[in-house]
């Protein structure tokens, strides 16, 4: 086992076999996991928002489904990745806080978040293979560049892989 | 267009942010000090503009269990206020709400039961109502709450909410937090998160 690397919020980070990748403590943002089957290069973005297009200070592309795929997507293929091997694992895109009155479309971004993400790679032609998305609780997701695993882990919940 | 500028805010509406912060959070700590009937310190409050990345790691490391009471501000401030506490200090401050001893089996256990969570809850209420009471006090604002959401996880997941809401406006989030401990076993935190336009309207308020 190498290096686990730590992805903060609104950032991303592309590793090779032994490293792993992780973001701790994912809220209403997603973690979206790529991994190429062949060349073991993986890719992790913390992505809080759906769309750079919705938002006038989109300067940090690692804060967006859109770009943050995008330029996860393009550090992989710079280090030697295929697009066509890639595969795709998200998690995350909770709602945090229920209300009983729910007029503030801020309380579903997590939904968004999660629609936005798999919008975006189906534009890219990336399949997702595995989710663990949604509900009212944080996840602290591991992505292993040596098995593709990604490991989930939540709080009084037992550790899942996907 | 928005007067203030957040990542360069001057010394004079970073006082005034600090202060808002010592009003409303000295109200606050009042209220629950009356409420359990014991001696409160408060630590002078900080004001920092602070990365995402940094966020969960100044109050908590990411994955330390806390307890957070979420409300949206409506009216002349929009916005959220959140008020977190420790795990452990949310059980020690039900137990002392409920007249009975903390159960040290628990330390550090997310799981409270309805009782608890309603208990909690109503702490959540009561306090960031006396926050806001002040702040609207103070500024001649109306300022009206919703009813207040509580979550128990991983701190990273819960500070990702107001994360989020700052996000839409920068990279970076103006923490107005301040630090209260009762009898060194209750650790909290207050965090105001007005939208950009509050921060406006408040300052404004207070003839700045």
């Amino acid at each position: 086992m190498g290096e686990v690397i730590k992805v903060g919020m609104a950032d991303l980070k592309v590793c090779t076999v032994p490293d792993s990748l992780t973001t701790l403590g994912l809220g209403s943002c997603v973690g979206i996991a790529l991994y190429d089957r062949t060349t073991k290069i993986t890719g992790l973005a913390h992505i809080m928002l759906p769309s750079s297009k919705e938002i006038c200070n989109n300067s940090n592309i690692a804060k967006f489904a859109d770009t943050g795929i995008e330029e996860t997507v393009r550090l992989m293929k710079a280090k030697g990745a295929k697009v066509s091997n890639i595969v795709a694992k998200i998690a995350g895109g909770a709602q945090m806080f229920a209300f009983s009155t729910n007029k503030n479309e801020m309380l579903n971004v997590g939904d968004r978040n999660v629609y936005a993400v798999k919008e975006k790679l189906k534009e890219l032609n990336i399949p997702i293979i595995a989710e663990d998305t949604g509900l009212n609780f944080g996840r602290t997701v591991i992505i292993d560049s040596e098995t593709g695993i990604y490991t989930i882990k939540a709080v009084g919940k037992d550790i899942k892989e996907i | 267009m928005s007067k203030i500028d957040l990542s360069n805010l001057d010394s004079v509406q970073y006082d005034v942010l600090k202060e808002i912060g010592n009003i409303g959070a000295g109200n606050a700590t009042t209220a629950l000090s009356k409420m359990l009937d014991v001696k409160i310190d408060m630590k002078v409050p900080k004001v920092q503009l602070v990365d995402f990345s940094e966020i969960s790691n100044i109050i908590a490391s990411e994955e330390d269990i806390m307890a957070g009471i979420l409300l949206y501000l409506e009216g002349d401030v929009n916005g959220m206020m959140m008020f977190l506490l420790e795990v452990d200090s949310a059980r020690a401050l039900v137990s002392s709400l409920m007249g009975k001893p903390v159960d040290v089996s628990k330390k550090g256990s997310p799981d409270f039961d309805e009782m608890e969570c309603s208990a909690l809850n109503e702490i959540g209420n009561i306090i960031t109502g006396a926050y806001l009471s002040a702040l609207s006090d103070m500024t001649r604002l109306t300022i009206i709450s919703s009813v207040p959401g509580l979550q128990i996880d991983m701190a990273a997941s819960i500070l990702s909410v107001p994360a989020i809401e700052f996000s839409k406006i920068g990279d970076r989030v103006l923490l107005l937090e301040t630090q209260f401990d009762a009898d060194s076993s209750i650790n909290g935190y207050f965090i105001l998160v007005p939208e950009l336009d509050s921060y406006d309207t408040i300052l404004n308020s207070l003839g700045l």
